[in-house]
């Protein structure tokens, strides 16, 4: 190690002389600190979103590396947000990646005491001969006037504030198909 | 909002750093409190008397803005001869049916115009044949026949708004009682701090300052929540308020997309764009339909373009003008069919499947216990969420397992847990609390079995379809005819979100997108989705997803993302700008007649056809937009003009009234009527029983209100923040805020633990004592208020007993949300009974506070 070197490497040296007079950024940083990337840094791509918690809408940057999200920040372009998420917004990434999240689908048998493990395809078909039965069971073509109904109520949904518009525009519009009338969200409550 | 909204609430700071006045009206101290100017705490449930305070003293000092009231509100409106006010009936409006709980609102018309729409709200209520009425929610196409042809501009005004029987006077009699001494006696709040508001209100009003109130829940769920917000609007028209930058009245959301579920709603009266849904009819069609829902003058004149335009969207080439376009595929509805009357239904047993979508209801809803009670008595329930939220796992750990009601391998409800995906794992729109649709985009694939709702819907309607594909029954027919052949991407066969857009959207014959709701027709060469969100794929670019970094705009920043309608940030935006199209003042201009260029211009999409002139007068007979004048800017009401006084459209009356919650310690001191005479409540369970009120026997046994909010650190049920450790730390479990005179009362002590216990249910909590809740004097007493977060519930890392168990359900008539804002209940030192002595507990108090199925149900 030269004399240079060695002088350079003396923190109170590099906070005197350089940019960092208080010393509480590069002046300070150990050669090890120094070669951290942030994880921004390293993201192959950041993807815009929007915070899914609450109505104000605020911007996100979603960075993913190797098909993973790897961090969630606010986005300063927002003219909604300026770049700031309120602590559940910043703790979306949580939300998105925690271990919290179930990954597969469970199954509770009538009468049963434990869940169970179902393939997808399996819960849905079973899923869709139930809509059937219960929609055909709880069918009305009239109200107990005679007035027209062409209905089930053999079946109910709620749910929707928390999902995309898309997601709700499927959602009533193959219900109302099948005849069902009982679906709610969040907004009623 | 700071607590709930505080991103949002950098708005209001900034307004506040540039000389704006900030007011906190809340039961508690907050963070919005420390903040604001001024924080006036009041009573929970007492704030139409508060906000009726406001309009009287606007209405008796003429603090008003007379010449936005004359020209653009209903005030100079005469009345027919036959309305009678609360003050004519000691508390209720005249057609009061009390056997039936509903109001004939006949006599509530304009003199002279007896069928004036609402273009919102309760459009098609009707009486039925002989001496039944549909109470909660009629058969709209009864009054059909009359819909086309009214004649709303032959209504008589009076612009000197002398009139005895015009608006104005109507409704500076109807509030002449709300005095500062009532707004005292109701509210608990001091008549020099009462009267501070009215000014700082009424001085920051006007030509040149504008005021804007926001909101949220603690307006709408009461048994007149309706009516709150109502009062709101009556207060923001009169000072001229509403259409000007700066103004309005905020509605603060609480759901990424709430907004876009109300919009293309996943609401059991409602289409998609605020089109209701049809009532049950014995010779309904398209005609009798739109006849009813449509209005001669504005732009629901267009209605039936917007039907068809639907029914095209749900049955493209099946829906033709021979068939109705299909309009009989529609399900029709009987009455009120909402999430608390399919509880009823699960316990009924007449309602046997249920999907859950990202919602709680075991501990999210009114009365957890009756939902959870209702799922028991299911076939089956799918439910599609994050993590196993309490909705999932009652049937293994609810309360009634633990008291004995239950037992698990009693319950037949077959359960489905399915994983759903975060938004970083699809692509689609949520609608902020402006109206403005946001577009995220996807991120990453989900993992193992997690799917889109999108996903789940789509190959679910994919799955049934094929199920039934050879099916002849008649039944089928929508379900088999229905436009349903989306795009898919990837390995796991995601549906295009943009492609789902794009039929929101909607497009014309040769399949070219739609650029705005002007152009959709009524032939069904027109395709659209939801009208009112036509033109978010204009030219076929997905508005919503445009990101111009509002560094690079101006204040408005219109060319962020996209607002419905037409993008226009403000609505009835015409409002800020004078009759004769000039602004009102220099410092609130928003938009404009441009003389030499003959347009509407300014910052913001105009609310008003651009060409439009201020003096135009509409020809003789003309309909929809074309008769509207040039000053007629509420353009979506029926007359034009902004409702002080609703002839149409509400089941409670035309006008906000103060009634006592279901459940008060005090009698109404204004007048003999106690509660909402048409509140909605649900058939007499034991478990959803109610409080007796003020000076009735055994009310003293529940001496405290209970008021329920959130918390910045968790999100509505918890199913989004209780699983998060950040979040679970920083609120790690279920408090009640009581204030230290409660606790020395109660001998509650910090840190230690409270049990609270209502007629439904008993929780326990931690005891934070603190002066952020006021004792207030009320009638003479000193009235103790309990705050309760209400994001708790048993699973999770932050757990806690959920508020809901103390709820009842007593509904809005209107629009059916309860009334958990202000409750009854008793607190007492230590932890809840456990096991059976729960219940008993429970029990012990109804015994000992004289309850029966008949409390609280008198009118």
């Amino acid at each position: 190690m030269g004399v240079r070197t060695w002088i350079d490497s003396w923190p109170v040296y590099r906070q005197l002389k350089g940019n960092d007079p208080l010393g509480r950024g590069a002046a300070v940083k150990s050669p090890l600190s120094s070669e951290r990337k942030a994880r921004l840094d390293t993201a192959d791509r950041v993807v815009k979103s929007i915070c899914p918690y609450c109505a104000v809408g605020c911007g996100q940057d979603v960075y993913v590396q190797d098909g993973k999200v790897t961090q969630i920040e606010g986005d300063p372009d927002s003219p909604v947000s300026r770049g700031r998420l309120c602590p559940k917004g910043s703790a979306s990434l949580q939300l998105t990646t925690g271990s919290a999240r179930e990954h597969q689908v469970l199954y509770r048998r009538p009468n049963s005491t434990e869940w169970e493990h179902l393939e997808l395809d399996t819960a849905m078909d079973m899923i869709a001969d139930r809509v059937v039965k219960a929609r055909r069971e709880g069918w009305e073509w009239e109200d107990i006037h005679g007035a027209r109904t062409r209905r089930t109520m053999g079946f109910a949904s709620l749910g929707g504030a928390t999902l995309d518009n898309e997601e709700n525009y499927l959602i009533k519009k193959l219900f109302t198909a099948l005849g069902a009338v009982q679906i709610e969200n969040q907004a009623r409550v | 909002m700071a607590e709930c909204h505080p991103v949002g609430f950098q708005w209001v700071m900034e307004a506040k750093a540039r000389g704006a006045k900030v007011i906190h009206v809340d039961p508690r101290f907050t963070r919005t409190s420390a903040l604001a100017d001024l924080h006036v705490p009041l009573r929970a449930g007492s704030d139409i008397a508060f906000l009726g305070g406001i309009i009287n003293y606007v209405l008796q000092n003429d603090r008003y803005f007379r010449d936005y009231v004359v020209a653009y509100t209903n005030a100079p409106t005469i009345l027919s001869e036959d309305f009678q006010d609360t003050e004519d009936l000691d508390g209720v409006f005249s057609g009061l049916d009390t056997d039936n709980r509903t109001y004939d609102k006949s006599t509530w018309q304009y003199e002279g115009s007896p069928d004036v729409r609402a273009t919102s709200g309760e459009r098609d209520r009707a009486p039925m044949d002989g001496n039944r009425t549909v109470t909660e929610a009629g058969r709209g196409e009864a009054t059909g026949s009359g819909g086309a042809t009214l004649e709303e501009c032959d209504q008589e005004r009076d612009v000197t708004l002398n009139h005895p029987r015009c608006v104005f006077q109507v409704l500076k009699r109807h509030f002449s009682r709300y005095t500062p001494e009532m707004v005292e006696q109701i509210c608990g709040v001091k008549q020099d701090a009462f009267l501070t508001v009215c000014e700082m209100f009424a001085d920051n009003s006007g030509r040149e300052r504008t005021t804007a109130l926001a909101y949220a829940l603690g307006w709408t769920q009461h048994t007149v929540g309706v009516q709150y917000v109502r009062t709101a609007a009556i207060l923001q028209t009169l000072l001229g308020n509403i259409g000007r930058p700066g103004g309005g009245i905020m509605a603060l959301r609480g759901h990424a997309s709430i907004q876009g579920s109300t919009d293309i709603p996943t609401l059991f009266d409602l289409l998609p764009g605020y089109i209701h849904m049809p009532h049950a009819h014995t010779d309904e069609n398209l005609d009798a339909f739109v006849a009813v829902q449509q209005t001669r003058k504005g732009y629901w004149g267009a209605t039936r373009s917007y039907v068809v335009s639907l029914l095209k969207a749900y049955w493209g080439d099946n829906a033709t003008e021979e068939n109705d376009f299909r309009y009989d595929y529609l399900p029709r509805l009987t009455g009120s069919h909402s999430t608390y009357d399919t509880v009823r239904a699960q316990i009924e047993g007449k309602c046997k499947g249920f999907f859950l979508l990202g919602q709680n209801p075991a501990v999210g809803s009114a009365n957890a216990k009756m939902q959870r009670l209702g799922m028991a008595n299911l076939d089956w329930l799918v439910v599609r969420d994050f993590s196993l939220i309490e909705s999932a796992t009652w049937w293994k750990d609810g309360p009634e397992i633990e008291t004995g009601e239950m037992r698990t391998e009693d319950i037949g409800t077959e359960v489905f847990f399915l994983p759903a995906a975060a938004h970083t794992e699809k692509s689609g729109s949520f609608t902020n609390t402006q109206r403005m649709l946001q577009w995220h985009h996807q991120a990453v694939e989900p993992e193992g079995d997690a799917r889109s709702e999108l996903w789940f819907m789509y190959h679910l309607g994919r799955i049934i379809r094929r199920k039934l594909a050879d099916s002849t029954d008649e039944m089928d027919r929508p379900l088999l005819d229905l436009t349903w052949d989306y795009p898919t991407q990837g390995e796991l066969l995601e549906p295009d979100a943009e492609a789902v857009l794009a039929e929101i959207n909607g497009h014309d014959s040769e399949g070219r997108p739609l650029s705005s709701y002007q152009q959709l027709s009524s032939d069904g060469s027109t395709s659209c989705g939801c009208w009112i969100y036509c033109g978010v794929y204009a030219g076929g670019v997905n508005q919503a997803a445009r990101r111009k970094p509002g560094s690079e705009q101006d204040w408005v920043a219109n060319e962020w993302a996209w607002a419905w309608p037409a993008n226009r940030r403000v609505l009835y935006n015409r409002a800020s700008a004078d009759p004769d199209g000039k602004p009102w003042s220099e410092r609130k201009a928003l938009v404009w007649w441009d003389r030499d260029r003959e347009v509407w211009t300014g910052h913001d999409t105009p609310d008003f056809a651009v060409d439009k002139p201020p003096w135009f007068q509409p020809a003789e007979g003309a309909t929809g937009a074309d008769a509207l004048s040039g000053t007629d800017a509420f353009i979506m009401q029926s007359d034009g003009k902004a409702w002080l006084y609703a002839p149409a459209g509400l089941v409670d009356g035309p006008l906000p009234t103060h009634y006592e919650p279901q459940e008060s310690p005090f009698p109404n001191a204004l007048y003999g009527q106690q509660r909402n005479p048409v509140r909605q409540l649900l058939p007499s369970g034991v478990d959803n029983r109610y409080h007796p009120s003020g000076a009735e026997q055994g009310a003293d046994v529940f001496p405290y209100v209970v008021t329920t909010y959130r918390l910045t650190e968790h999100h509505t049920a918890g199913g989004m923040s209780r699983w998060q450790p950040y979040l679970a730390e920083l609120q790690p479990e279920f408090f009640c805020e009581v204030s230290p005179e409660l606790a020395a009362e109660r001998e509650l002590e910090a840190n230690g633990w409270a049990t609270i216990v209502s007629a439904r249910g008993v929780v326990e909590a931690r005891v934070l004592v603190t002066e952020r809740m006021t004792p207030l004097l009320v009638q003479g007493r000193t009235l103790h208020q309990i705050g309760l977060p209400w994001h708790w519930g048993p699973n999770g890392y932050a757990v806690g007993d959920a508020a809901n168990e103390l709820t009842h359900m007593s509904l809005d008539p209107n629009v059916h949300i309860q009334e958990s804002k202000a409750i009854t209940v008793d607190i007492r030192p230590g932890r809840r009974p456990r096991g059976p002595a729960a219940a008993d507990f429970v029990r012990s108090y109804r015994t000992r506070a004289g309850i029966d199925e008949h409390t609280g149900r008198a009118q």
